[in-house]
């Protein structure tokens, strides 16, 4: 649950942004120069593109409570749609793409989002799957998604902005921070926002927030539309910076659960929490492998690397949801509280 | 019309059903746990393949069918408690959804623990009876579906009767009806929760059995529990004749579906169909087939 | 609980229907000069509602004056809820009408509710749990907000003096009822009595012409509930306010109210002022016998 917003004094106000600020700057200026190759290609730039899905996926189902089990259909919509944009229309720039390919996300997350207007927890969730399904089966069925190619895959186009090209892994890392930050910027002024108010109100108590006048139908109906928009976009990244390729078989069941998970270990209805746990979800994996092969060498092959990682994971989540449901993020305020407060005695 | 076909429409809905009734043998497993605990069980397909691979595994190396069975029943059992003890009874009281959540962190701790286990090969698994079709007036029908059906019924029959008659039955729908009341005049709710989870356990089994004869003993298996998801919604979480019910509309529309407007999307239809059919239900009447319209209080 | 209550609440059946058709509010035949005439804000025609088999009201008829404080007491289980329930739109009612000013619904639109200057407060709490107090009170105000998500974000538009409007309104309520000490706490972390007196402030924020409160002292208590009983007072006093409040507490409730409706078994037993009711037979034999032994209101 959110952290209750604490009146807090102007400079105290500052220091509120002063930490983002200085994360911001670490990774624009001294992250691309300290970094090495792996740490971009392997850490960075799935980090970033899952965090983002996070953000969408926590304004749909932290805020607003509407369990969603489809998100990789709305990042595989977001991939393909970018994909398909800067192939057919000509001269449209790289940015008009991602726009476009956002509002193409939250178009179908509409569509998959009406059932939600009558249905609720656990029927609702099922139906989402109906997304996930439907999507992952027509970008598979139908060829001219992918410009008929033999495959199925195809290489992701170029990324250039006003003629500036974003082409090593720095560059494109760049260009991922950047769309991610103005992004969650977006989302942390939506929450609170009087439609961020909404979402809570409309998840912790929808017949009374009907009674007292909170437009409960237009409020579900804008939180798949904002999510999927943000999930969209993080499908373009996914798939243009991270991969560089686009095809169906990545968006699959997996990872929808992948993007839940993300938000359940770093904390529901927390913008920060889905950083938080796309860190874990991406950087548990690699250590893994370390770990196991360091143990066990040549019997920790590839897998069984595969089955620990989803024990791993599923005892992760079991874990999180009976210690610390509020997530990584209630974690860190508390170990943060704490080492204050004993600073200050000393 | 006259060009229509009847009799292969009759031996396509009757294969419908008949698979229909193989989903519906899932979902009552999903039931059984909802109705007592409250708890959508998204680990059911795990349980499921874990135990399709403990059993074929065992068989592979040797031991005798019986003996394989007996092993496994009662690993699925002593995992089914374990749950209950280690998983879910730290998260009473907890709102549904976290519940949910945890049992698809439990699916995936068992799906890796099964592979992990016993590898991540595909298993052929022969129950002794032939996938061959019979004839009955002039209607083909596969031995095999119709073997499987017959244990399904036979499996939910019992399941009925133990619901209705026994003492662990009547104090299961006494949880289910209330379950303050029923810690009211002192059931022993854990106590009848693990007995809950053991059952599930069996349902699992048999199952997984059926499903893993079907389309081999691998990975895929737990993904069976995609196919009861829909059966459930249509049929209501908390409803054994919904089960029954759903499972045979979406086996058969699926199956009918697949036949003769699969042509026109390209095939496949089969990952979302049902999914479509069990929407399509639910807009128009929202409380699904058997449930009673709730009206919600405040 | 509920049978157990029926068990308390008197003999199972022991209205005759010709009593109560005698009682029926003689404005419901020709209707429109006679309701204009006599101010009435809010009506009830000829409800009807089951649950099932239970019948959870039957046939009532209701007149709420403007600007009166009308209570309505019974029993547990008596249909008092439902009665609020039906007039906010949550329950449709099988037969009768609601009428509302120059409005008469066959089932209330809750969408519109807010529109309608109707407000209510709930008889389980109903916050919003992860939302601050001073949010919850902000949110009573949701059915105003015309700026869309996109100005809100980017802080431009409407939407800026909207924020500083609703803003200032919910200061104003919540220092009204002395809640701005606990106006940052997160709704879902103060104690019961607190919970309910910002549930009254969500509702009085909107300004409602009509304020629905249902058993806003339960589970008070004693200056917690004098505290309320201030509020209620205030609120129709200053603002206005048309009232219908349901309370156990039958001192709070002679106290306060211009008018009670009695119901029992879903049926309205008596329609009176404070002192017609409190001497009235058929009342203290169904409720106020047991009433009052049981002042302090719980556990009727
Ligand atoms: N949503 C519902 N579903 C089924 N039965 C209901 C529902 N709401 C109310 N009832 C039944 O209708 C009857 C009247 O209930 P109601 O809540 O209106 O009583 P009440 O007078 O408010 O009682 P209390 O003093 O306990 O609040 C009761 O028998 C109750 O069980
Ligand atoms: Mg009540």
């Amino acid at each position: 649950m959110p952290v209750a917003t604490l009146e807090v004094s102007a400079p105290l106000r500052m220091l509120h942004w002063l930490y983002p600020v200085l994360l911001l700057g670490c990774a624009y200026l001294i992250i691309p120069i300290i970094g090495t190759n792996y740490l971009f290609e392997a850490i960075l730039l799935p980090f970033l593109a899952l965090s983002l899905a996070g953000v969408g996926l926590n304004i749909l189902t932290g805020y607003a409570g509407q369990v969603s089990l489809g998100s990789a259909a709305f990042l595989a919509v977001g991939a393909f749609a970018a994909y398909n944009f800067n192939l057919r229309v000509e001269g449209l720039p790289l940015i008009g793409c991602i726009v476009l390919a956002g509002f193409a996300a939250a178009a179908i997350g509409i569509v998959f989002g009406l059932p939600s207007l009558r249905l609720k927890g656990f029927y609702l969730a099922v139906s989402t799957l109906a997304a996930q399904f439907f999507v992952q089966w027509a970008l598979t069925k139908f060829n001219w998604f992918s410009d008929n190619s033999a495959s199925g895959v195809i290489d992701a186009p170029l990324l250039s902005v006003a003629g500036v090209a974003f082409n090593g892994a720095v560059r494109r890392y760049l260009f991922s921070l950047t769309v991610v930050t103005l992004l969650t910027l977006f989302a942390y002024r939506l929450v609170s926002s009087q439609t961020g108010r909404n979402f809570i109100a409309v998840r912790d108590n929808e017949a009374a927030a009907r009674i007292i006048g909170v437009p409960v139908l237009k409020t579900k109906l804008v939180a798949f539309a904002i999510s999927s928009f943000i999930i969209g976009v993080a499908g373009v990244l996914w798939a243009f910076t991270y991969l560089r390729t686009v095809e169906p078989a990545g968006f699959n069941l997996d990872r929808s659960f992948q993007i839940l998970f993300i938000i359940i270990i770093g904390g529901l209805a927390s913008i920060r929490g889905a950083f938080f746990g796309a860190a874990l979800l991406v950087v548990s994996p690699l250590i893994l492998s370390r770990l196991g092969s360091f143990l066990l060498g040549d019997l920790f092959n590839s897998g069984v690397l595969e089955m620990s990682q989803r024990i791993v994971l599923g005892v992760l989540i079991i874990l999180f949801l009976i210690l610390e449901p509020d997530g990584l993020v209630s974690l860190w305020d508390r170990i943060r509280k704490r080492t204050i407060a004993r600073l200050k005695k000393r | 019309m006259s060009g229509f076909d009847w009799q292969f429409f009759l031996e396509v809905l009757i294969g419908g059903l008949l698979s229909g009734v193989m989903y519906s043998l899932v979902a009552i497993g999903f039931v059984l746990i909802y109705k007592t605990s409250g708890v959508l069980n998204f680990a059911q397909g795990a349980m499921l393949l874990f135990a399709a691979l403990t059993f074929v595994s065992l068989v592979e190396r040797g031991v005798p069918f019986a003996l394989a069975l007996i092993i496994t029943f009662a690993v699925m059992v002593a995992i089914g408690i374990a749950i209950e003890r280690v998983v879910l009874r730290p998260l009473t009281n907890r709102p549904p959804m976290t519940l949910f959540m945890a049992t698809l962190g439990l699916s995936y701790v068992l799906e890796g623990a099964a592979q992990l286990l016993w590898g991540t090969q595909v298993h052929g698994l022969n129950l002794g009876i032939d996938d061959v079709p019979f004839e009955v007036g002039g209607i083909f029908i596969s031995q095999f579906d119709f073997f499987a059906a017959a244990v399904a019924a036979a499996l939910v029959l019992s399941l009925s009767i133990f619901f209705r008659y026994a003492r662990v039955g009547l104090a299961f729908r006494a949880v289910a009806d209330d379950q303050f009341a029923a810690l009211a005049v002192g059931l022993r709710l854990p106590r009848i929760w693990a007995t809950v989870w053991a059952v599930a356990g069996l349902v699992a089994l048999v199952a997984g059995l059926l499903w893993g004869a079907r389309l081999g003993v691998q990975f895929s298996l737990s993904l069976v529990v995609l196919k009861a998801l829909p059966v459930l919604v249509l049929g209501g979480f908390d409803s054994v004749p919904g089960a029954i019910v759903g499972g045979l509309i979406i086996g058969a529309s699926e199956k009918l579906a697949e036949v003769y407007i699969g042509e026109y999307f390209g095939g496949g239809i089969e990952s979302w169909f049902a999914y479509v059919v069990a929407l399509a239900f639910l807009l128009i009447r929202p409380s699904g087939i058997f449930g009673q319209k709730l009206v919600e209080r405040v | 609980m509920n049978s157990m209550n029926r068990v308390l609440g008197g003999p199972a059946t022991a209205y005759f229907p010709a009593d109560v058709a005698a009682e029926r509010w003689e404005l419901d035949g020709p209707g429109e000069e006679a309701y204009a005439a006599a101010d009435i804000a809010l009506g009830l025609e000829g409800v009807s509602l089951s649950f099932g088999g239970v019948v959870a009201l039957e046939n009532i008829d209701l007149a709420v004056r403007r600007g009166e404080i009308k209570a309505i007491i019974g029993p547990n289980g008596a249909g008092k809820s439902s009665l609020i329930n039906i007039i906010s739109g949550v329950y449709r009612p099988d037969h009768g009408r609601v009428r509302m000013a120059a409005n008469r619904f066959t089932s209330v639109p809750t969408q519109k509710l807010a529109h309608l200057g109707i407000a209510r407060t709930f008889q389980n709490l109903a916050l919003f749990k992860g939302l601050s107090v001073v949010d919850n009170v902000i949110s009573g105000r949701a059915y105003k907000v015309r700026s869309t998500f996109l100005g809100q974000v980017l802080g431009v538009g409407r939407s800026r003096s909207e924020e500083a409007d609703v803003h200032g309104r919910a200061t104003k309520v919540l220092n009204f009822l002395n809640l701005t000490h606990v106006s940052h706490r997160l709704a879902g972390s103060l104690p019961y009595g607190l919970q309910k007196r910002v549930e009254l402030a969500r509702a009085l924020v909107a300004e409602p012409a009509i304020l629905l409160l249902d058993e806003p002292m339960a589970g008070m208590t004693e200056p917690e509930k004098a505290e309320m009983t201030e509020f209620v007072r205030a609120a129709n006093r200053e603002h206005g306010t048309t009232i219908v409040l349901i309370e156990h507490d039958i001192g709070v409730v002679m106290e306060l109210s211009d008018n009670i409706a009695v119901l029992d078994y879903g049926r309205k037993i008596a329609d009176g002022t404070p002192e017609e009711i409190g001497s009235d037979q058929r009342v203290i034999d169904a409720y106020l016998g047991i009433a009052a032994e049981n002042i302090g209101g719980e556990g009727i």
